[in-house]
């Protein structure tokens, strides 16, 4: 049984065609890696998963949910699935330790003390437990890249999606967020990321996935897709990005 | 009789001033409530409450004061609403303030990155909790200045209140200076006063300013 399903999934932006078809099928504790030229509609696909986009057709379950119209519906798909940003998108007001307990606590009804056990476990987890009392501004990219992630998995989701978690960051501060992803990966978590890191789509992914103008245009395992890529569009973008 | 402006001519100036700034804080408090209905509803997702508040907006930015005051003070009694100019005044002030402060706000949460809604989205926090949690907190640190900035302009025009008859500041000056004939020294002092009802304004916006930002860094 799959955790992501997504059945011809078209979308456009006024006369732009953005998904122009694109299915795709992940079973529990993938890892799929999605990459592909600026603008082939990675993130909008990955926007379409958890609802921030809505597709003009084409069928999308996630994690038992089917993406349909409807705040409710929206809510409990979202409950399931985190999601994690290029530009982290902390909550700049809030402590660390806020920002983690917020939605348990709006959106679970978890009690005070609960919810700063789980801030601290998820903390742990991405190797920031001293920084529940700071500020994300007081935090490196990398830093707050973490908490972001941590934030996530306090929902205890089921499926994690992760748009370019890395492309804002210094080179030296990438390694630590790939490493709290792969940890992730290895414990089982189903996952989605799109991501320019081409030596960790080999090494961590499951499956790699090559978007080419709004279509899944070629996908396999990562020694098959990039040891021996079968189309001249994807022969042609690893020749430019390795 | 002539009088001269001497210190019990000037402590009816204070007197008046007094009126001034409880005409100043009706009016702030009126146009916050209201004014924050309006921001709200000129940001939410049902285009009839969207379309009601720019409409507001605009029709009473487009409007002097003055005329909002004559409006409510002579216009109303013809619908059977009479009002005392204090009353009026403020009601009016109220009118002015709320769409003002209602487009401040709006811009204020406006300001606040569209990445921030989507996070909390993401979260499947529902749309109250991600205004209130997330983003209006974050307005109102945007909000400070210019809503300061803005009680500033209303201290002073509650100046337009004198025309309907109510004795606040500039009122007890074009009296005083019917009595004293001595406009440097009668004018001079409801301009003094009026600059120490706004300067603690100012000061304590750029207190306030620098307290939201110590704040975030404790
Ligand atoms: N909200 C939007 N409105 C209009 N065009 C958009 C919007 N979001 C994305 N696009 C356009 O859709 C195309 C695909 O964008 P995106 O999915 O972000 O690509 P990728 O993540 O692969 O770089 C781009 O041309 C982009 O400009
Ligand atoms: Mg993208």
């Amino acid at each position: 049984m799959p955790v992501v399903v997504a059945e011809d999934v078209r979308k456009s932006f006024g006369s732009l065609t953005v998904l122009d078809g694109v299915s795709l099928s992940v079973s529990e504790g993938e890892l799929i890696a999605v990459i592909g030229r600026s603008g082939s509609g990675k993130s909008t696909f990955l926007r379409c998963l958890n609802g921030l986009e809505t597709p003009d057709s084409g069928q999308i379950i996630v994690a038992g949910h089917a993406l349909a119209p409807g705040e409710e519906a929206l809510r409990a798909l979202r409950q399931d699935v985190g999601m994690v940003f290029q530009s982290y998108n902390l909550f700049p007001h809030l402590t660390v330790g806020k920002n983690i307990e917020l939605a348990p606590r709006l959106v679970k009804k978890i009690g005070k003390a609960e919810a700063a056990d789980i801030a601290r476990s998820v903390l742990a987890e991405v190797g920031l437990a001293e920084k529940y009392d700071a500020f994300p501004e007081q935090l490196s990219g990398g830093q707050q890249q973490r908490v972001a992630i941590a934030r996530s998995l306090a929902m205890r989701p089921k499926v994690m999606l992760f748009d370019e978690v890395t492309s804002a960051l210094d080179p030296e501060l990438t390694g630590e967020v790939l490493k709290v992803m792969e940890g992730l990966s290895r414990s089982g978590m189903t996952m989605l990321l799109v991501t320019h890191e081409m030596a960790f789509a080999r090494k961590a992914a499951s499956r790699v996935v090559y978007f080419h103008q709004g279509r899944i245009h070629e996908q396999g395992p990562p020694e098959e897709f990039f040891g021996a890529p079968k189309t001249p569009e994807l022969q042609q973008f690893l020749g430019a990005v390795l | 009789m002539i009088r001269s402006f001497g210190p019990a001519e000037f402590t009816f100036l204070v007197e008046a001033a007094r009126w001034t700034v409880l005409l100043s804080l009706l009016a702030f408090i009126g146009g916050g409530v209201i004014g924050m209905v309006v921001a709200l509803m000129r940001v939410s997702r049902n285009a009839m409450l969207r379309n009601i508040a720019a409409g507001w907006i605009s029709v009473v930015q487009g409007t002097p004061v003055l005329i909002v005051l004559f409006l409510v003070f002579y216009g109303l009694p013809f619908l059977g609403l009479r009002f005392p100019p204090l009353v009026a005044a403020a009601l009016g002030m109220t009118v002015y303030a709320s769409a003002f402060l209602g487009d401040i706000w709006r811009g204020c949460i406006e300001a606040v990155p569209r990445q921030q809604w989507e996070a909390a989205s993401s979260l499947a926090l529902k749309p109250a909790q991600r205004m209130i949690y997330v983003v209006l907190p974050q307005a109102v640190r945007l909000a400070v200045p210019p809503t300061v900035g803005f009680m500033v302009q209303i201290v002073k025009n509650t100046s337009v209140a004198s025309i309907i008859g109510f004795v606040e500041l500039t009122r007890a000056g074009t009296l005083m200076n019917n009595v004293t004939f001595q406009p440097f020294w009668v004018f001079g002092s409801v301009a003094l006063l009026y600059f120490a009802m706004c300067w603690p304004l100012s000061v304590m916006s750029q207190r306030l300013e620098r307290r939201l930002h110590a704040g975030r860094r404790s």
